[in-house]
Formats: structure tokens, C-alpha cells, sequence
């Protein structure tokens, strides 16, 4: 098998056999890596991999995600992250370490029903993800349109180091927060920009799996800015 | 089973069965991947007559808590005949039959899904016999894998699942309702086409070890057949618009 191109797997499909490292996505069965999911399959320096087509998010340490407070008890609130499972953000980080539930007001702060753009902390699976709000670009998020796509297809939008989601800021003049959970904050002072951005963003959705994706969404951008 | 006395001729003298097939060829086989907008993975299956909707939900929550486990994520499947899809109107409530069948069901999927990545989760299917003609486990086991795969939940292989039995002596592939009801044996396979595996193994009637061995033989052969249809199913929802990347 040459191995370099990418193909089309199912789950239980044979991509390669030989000396290869099985990575995501991937079992080694004998002496084939085989795919557990329906995606493209990645050869790559002697590690296989498959790009998922379907599935939902999983959280992971350091990804930026973008959630939905969804309850509070007296120490932390919980965010729905559009995942199965769901973020626990402690109060302590938005209050600091002199935190006491008597004196400081939670909901003051962050109520349910606010979207904040927060970043996975610790993500073993043993409990629910640890967030946090504290950073840059971080917290809460006051003004933009939310736009939800499939998680897998996040990386396309986000293109080849970051060419695709510049290519969409700049020719709409509005600025993309992009969670890797499949939610998107897009906002822009020009209402017709708004309107573009979110049109290619739902184009990339919808053409994911096609090649040559970015002439095809600049071809896109173009024609609506005459 | 046993062989009841009917007037149907379940194999004429040119060794054709009661609905034109040949005693080593399966019923057409239909499946469509990717059906049903709320649920994250879906499938419906034609399996001659029958005819099965699959919807499958998760990872998600497991509800009531106490079903939850710290290591791995759980399955759970529902077998489920609607009322219309027999002759006589079947009691929707769930009968034995139905329990025995979720449960098979179940253990012939868990070999294959890899749930151990998903700890404290649960994925549910459904299956919802919309119509019935004999060979309904085999159908709805095809269809929740379909359906699996469809939702993204990690697989180590597809489970195809299509009965052998014998039926006016011969072993024949494919049971239909007929030569279930009137026919001497019905053993209902699940396969994992890649890994050799059986993962759903019944028998309904007697057969000989000779038989038997014969019956898993064209079993296996038609699960073979089954799964070129379910991999059919998933490119034509997957990879059907636009080339490779």
C-alpha cells in the first residue's frame, strides 16, 4: 500500500500493514492498523492515523471552548460544552483564592444562560472537565452571533495554519471565535459582513470533506462583496 | 419448530423456495445511513419484507445514575415490533421476546464498540421494527451497526448479522417468515466480517453436526454479503459528493 494519500475508512477496515504506529482512530489487529471510525485515513512518517467524518466533541487538556452556563451550585457552575460531558468552571477562578460562598454573589457574575469562551484545564475522564475563564481571550462573551457546526469539522475551517478562518476575518471584517467544540462566535461591526462570515462558515460546514475547499469559499467571499 | 404440517411447498423439485430464491441466496438488502435528524446516528434497513429504523443517542448522560460506570461507557439497546408491523396487532408493551432480543442484540454489538473511551456514558439504540417477515434480530443487528457508525462511536469492526436453518431438509441461508414458521431450524448468526469473529450465535430446532457445520458455513457467507451492503451505506452517506481531499 503506498500509504500517502488519504482514503476513505469504515470502521474495521484494513489501512496498512506493517511497522506503523497505531494513533487516533486507530487498533492494531495482527499485524494491520485498522480504523475504529468512518473517516480519512492519514499515513505519516511510520504513525496512522483517521480523520474523523463523524462523532461529537471530546474534550481535550488546552483546547478553547465556547459554553453555555447551564447551573451553578454553591462552588462552581456547570457549562454545557456540547459534549457529553459537561465543564465544571470552580468559583474560585473567577473570584480568586479568598472565595466564600456567604459573601460573593455567583450569579453576579455569570448567570444561566451566558456564554463564555472558557479553556480545558484537566481533561482525565475520571470527573467532568475542569475550565477556567482566566486568560486572554478568555471569559465572558457579551456581543456576537453564535454559530454551531460538527466539531470534526473545525480544523477545515480553521485551514492550514489558520489560512482558511484569516482568509474569512479579513475579506468580512469581522473577528471569529472559533471553540474547538463545534461552537463559534462571529461578530463584526458591519452587519453584511456578519451576514458573509456566517454564510462560508456554513459553506465549509456543508463542503467539508471537498478538495480545494478555499478557492471555492473565496470564490464565495468575492462574489457577494461586489 | 419441528417441522408443522402446512401446505406451503417450501422447496420445489428445482431446489426454489417459497418466495423464488435459491436456497443459498439471501432477500434483497437495503440499508440507509444517516435518516433521522435528532439522532446522532441512524440507519433503515430492508431486509426482504422487513423493514427496521434504527436511531442511536450518545455518548451521552447515563439516566438513572446508578446504571453508570467510572471505567467504561455502557450500551444499552431496545428492540422494539411497532403494532402494525405483524399481521395481528402486537401489544406495543415490550414481551418477552422483545427483552430476549434487546439482549442478544446488545451482547452481539459489545464486542465490537470500543466504549472503554467514553467513560460514564451511555449509547442507546433503538430499534423499531416498522414491518416484519422472520429474521428480524439479524436485520436490526445489521442496522444498529450501520447506525453506530453513523454516530461516530468507535468500532473495532461492523457486525453483520443473517440467519441460516433448514427447512424441508435442506440448509438454506436467509430464514424467511415461512420457513421459520414451517421449516426445521433457525440459527441466526452475528458476524464481525474483518476479524473473523461470531458474535450472535442462536439455534431454534435440530440440525445434525453436519448440518449445523454447513449452516454456519453459509451463515458466515451471508454475513459476508450483508456487509459489503452496510459499507455500501455508509460511503454513499460519507464520501458520495465531491472527490478525495
Amino acid at each position: 500500500m503506498s500509504g500517502e494519500r488519504k482514503r476513505h475508512v469504515i470502521p474495521g477496515e484494513v489501512i496498512t500493514s506493517g511497522s506503523y504506529r497505531a494513533e487516533q482512530n486507530t487498533i492494531q489487529v495482527g499485524d494491520n492498523i485498522v480504523s475504529t471510525i468512518v473517516g480519512l485515513s492519514d499515513v505519516h512518517d511510520g504513525s496512522v492515523r483517521v480523520i474523523p467524518l463523524t462523532g461529537g466533541y471530546m474534550p481535550k487538556d488546552d483546547d478553547l471552548v465556547i459554553g453555555k452556563i447551564s447551573s451553578h451550585s454553591s462552588l462552581s457552575w456547570t457549562a454545557d460544552i456540547n459534549s457529553c460531558y459537561v465543564g465544571m468552571l470552580p468559583a474560585s477562578d473567577v473570584f480568586g483564592r479568598d472565595y466564600s460562598s456567604s459573601s460573593d454573589d455567583m450569579t453576579a457574575k455569570l448567570a444561566k444562560g451566558d456564554l463564555i469562551a472558557a479553556r480545558i484545564v484537566n481533561a482525565d475522564m475520571t470527573r467532568d472537565p475542569l475550565i477556567t475563564i482566566s486568560g486572554r481571550e478568555l471569559g465572558k462573551i457579551d456581543s456576537g452571533e453564535l454559530v454551531k457546526i460538527s466539531p470534526n469539522k473545525v480544523p477545515r475551517l480553521i485551514g492550514k495554519r489558520g489560512s482558511m478562518i484569516q482568509m474569512i476575518e479579513s475579506s468580512t471584517n469581522s473577528q471569529v471565535t472559533i471553540g474547538q467544540n463545534g461552537l463559534l462566535v462571529v461578530s463584526s461591526e458591519d452587519p453584511n459582513g456578519l451576514l458573509k462570515a456566517i454564510q462560508a462558515i456554513e459553506l465549509i460546514e456543508e463542503q467539508a470533506h471537498v478538495a480545494n475547499l478555499t478557492d471555492q469559499v473565496n470564490e464565495m467571499l468575492e462574489s457577494k462583496s461586489e | 419448530m419441528g417441522g408443522r404440517d402446512t401446505d406451503i411447498v417450501l422447496l420445489d423439485e428445482n431446489g426454489i423456495r417459497c418466495d423464488g430464491r435459491k436456497v443459498n441466496e439471501t432477500r434483497k438488502v437495503t440499508i440507509k445511513a444517516g435518516v433521522l435528524k435528532n439522532a446522532n446516528g441512524s440507519a433503515y434497513i430492508e431486509f426482504g419484507d422487513n423493514k427496521i429504523l434504527v436511531g442511536v443517542y450518545g455518548p451521552r448522560d447515563v439516566h438513572p445514575k446508578h446504571m453508570s460506570d467510572t471505567d467504561t461507557g455502557i450500551l444499552r439497546c431496545r428492540y422494539h415490533m411497532a403494532p402494525f408491523s405483524v399481521g395481528e396487532r402486537k401489544n406495543p408493551a415490550p414481551s418477552r421476546r422483545e427483552v430476549e432480543i434487546s439482549k442478544v442484540i446488545k451482547e452481539a454489538l459489545e464486542p465490537a464498540v470500543m466504549l472503554k473511551e467514553f467513560p460514564r456514558t451511555a449509547v442507546d439504540v433503538y430499534m423499531e421494527v416498522l414491518q416484519a417477515d422472520g429474521g428480524t434480530r439479524c436485520a436490526a443487528l445489521t442496522g444498529a451497526s450501520v447506525a453506530l457508525a453513523d454516530a461516530g462511536i468507535p468500532m473495532r469492526d461492523l457486525v453483520a448479522g443473517c440467519a441460516a436453518g433448514k427447512a424441508a431438509d435442506a440448509v438454506i441461508l436467509d430464514v424467511n417468515n415461512e420457513e421459520d414458521q414451517a421449516g426445521q431450524a433457525d440459527l441466526p448468526i452475528g458476524y464481525m466480517p474483518n476479524l473473523k469473529k461470531i458474535t450472535l450465535l442462536q439455534l431454534d430446532g435440530v440440525l445434525t453436526p453436519e448440518e449445523y457445520k454447513q449452516c454456519i458455513e453459509i451463515g458466515i457467507d451471508g454475513c459476508n454479503q450483508v456487509y459489503e451492503i452496510q459499507k455500501k451505506a455508509l460511503q454513499d452517506k460519507f464520501f458520495a459528493t465531491g472527490e478525495k481531499q
